[in-house]
């Protein structure tokens, strides 16, 4: 049954079919924005398989090891996010005393990968989109921490089960004033985390030519793409398990609610990529840790005083 | 056909390999990007990076600076990959070739470095839009 729930159900499986029909969905968004037709439907998944099937070329001066284990251990760690998130929401029961502190770890591994990656390929500007990686990775995760202390100060809780339960009993925590200050802090993290646009920076496909990936090709770069893919899925729901009463599976409506909130979250964050151009860095981390932090403090204070 | 090269043929990846052109066939290359002929519909992208191209765009001749970077980038593309001449200059070399500067055309380069390299000819001074999206359908025939 856990091999299950991770590869199949609701893991790896479940999570990139879903992860890469959202971001079909967010591409063809973007595509009627600027008045394109836009990609067909299985296009994201094309990309993938074709990635897959095709020849890794190792560069000379690469850390072979590090290089090819970066990607795999990247997909392994979003996939595991994905399975634990929906066991929890399938059974609200499950779960440990501190595993939302689990999850922040488990959603930093991606982006560390990309650092660790992107530098073990010896090229040059893959080791400047390293650096972005990090101080882009620095600046969100203060802004993310702090909204979700305050979540776990609400519920009374270090468990995400027991922010769940808590939740159903007492509503979602969206539904109050910290609680949507603190969701759009965490929208706007999860942004940077996804690597969107106004936070592309490591990548930044017109100045560095793919950043931290620059060097990968072929099936180390579809591993990437996929996690991306599943993180595509997994973040959304980890936004709504946390801020927006969970997805409630056992009763009828439930999952139709679920959805919804899915589309619209989604829809907010292609909504923020097709409006805003590229930050610099330093203008990223004067955001993250100047507004942001301060945004998300205020909402942490109206928290504890129960607003 | 097997699922490798169907999604192949559903998502080709471009490296725009700028071999001194004049900037006519740059430009040209840009408006397939426009919502007028939008390629991203038959998943064609243009990518930063020759590792994660499966087409190569070259425009311009091959003078003898640019010749090794050439056969450099063309080495750095992961297999299986096509390269499409793009424009008069880098189809013939038109009225560059014999000159001082150009050694060899650019097709001739590429294939000294891979005799089985599929090459692609797409004439015009610069070509249209429409030619070069019939270029790559032919390409995509013989994958």
């Amino acid at each position: 049954m856990l091999v299950f729930n991770y590869l199949v159900f609701p893991g790896l499986l479940f999570a990139t079919v879903a992860g890469l029909l959202t971001w079909w969905f967010d591409r063809k968004v973007t595509a009627r924005v600027q008045y394109r037709v836009g990609p067909p439907w299985y296009q994201c998944f094309a990309d993938v398989v074709k990635l897959l099937g095709k020849e890794v070329v190792l560069p000379e001066n690469a850390r072979r090891t590090g290089f090819l284990l970066a990607p795999i251990t990247a997909v392994a760690a979003s996939a595991l996010v994905a399975a634990m998130l929906g066991v929890y929401n399938m059974n609200y029961g499950t779960g440990f005393v501190g595993d939302i502190i689990v999850f922040w770890y488990l959603l930093a591994i991606p982006s560390i990968m990309l650092i660790l990656g992107g530098a073990a390929s010896g090229n040059p500007l893959a080791s400047v989109g390293s650096a972005r990686e990090i101080k882009l990775l620095l600046s969100y995760e203060l802004p993310f921490i702090i909204v979700l202390t305050m979540a776990i100060l609400k519920a009374g809780t270090l468990s995400l089960g027991g922010i769940i339960e808590y939740q159903v009993g007492h509503g979602p925590i969206l539904y109050s004033l910290s609680g949507v200050l603190g969701f759009i802090v965490a929208l706007i993290c999860v942004q940077a985390k996804l690597g969107l646009v106004p936070f592309d920076i490591p990548e930044a496909e017109t100045e560095l030519g793919g950043g931290v990936i620059y060097d990968y090709s072929g099936a180390a770069l579809g591993a990437f793409k996929l996690s991306k893919g599943i993180l595509f899925y997994t973040l959304p729901i980890f936004l709504i398990t946390v801020f927006w009463g969970g997805i409630k599976i056992g009763d009828g409506w439930g999952i139709l609610w679920a959805v919804l909130k899915y589309v619209l979250i989604i829809a907010l964050i292609t909504l923020i990529r097709n409006t805003n151009p590229r930050l610099r860095i330093d203008q990223a981390m004067r955001f993250f840790w100047g507004k942001l932090t301060l945004l998300a403090i205020i909402a942490f204070i109206l928290s504890a005083i129960g607003i | 056909m097997g699922l490798k090269t169907a999604a192949l043929k559903k998502s080709i990846w471009v490296f725009h390999v700028a071999c001194s052109p004049c900037n006519n066939c740059d430009i040209e290359i840009l408006d397939l990007l426009t919502p007028r002929f939008d390629i991203e519909r038959f998943g064609i992208v243009l990518v930063g990076s020759p590792r994660h191209a499966d087409a190569l765009l070259i425009t311009g001749v091959a003078n003898r600076h640019v010749t090794p970077r050439l056969i450099e980038t063309y080495r750095a593309t992961s297999k299986p990959c096509v390269c499409f001449l793009f424009g008069a200059c880098a189809s013939g070399g038109t009225f560059f070739k014999g000159g001082y500067n150009v050694p060899k055309p650019v097709d001739e380069i590429i294939l000294e470095e891979d005799p089985n390299a599929i090459i692609v000819y797409i004439p015009g001074c610069p070509p249209k839009p429409e030619a070069m999206i019939a270029g790559v359908v032919k390409a995509l025939s013989v994958l």
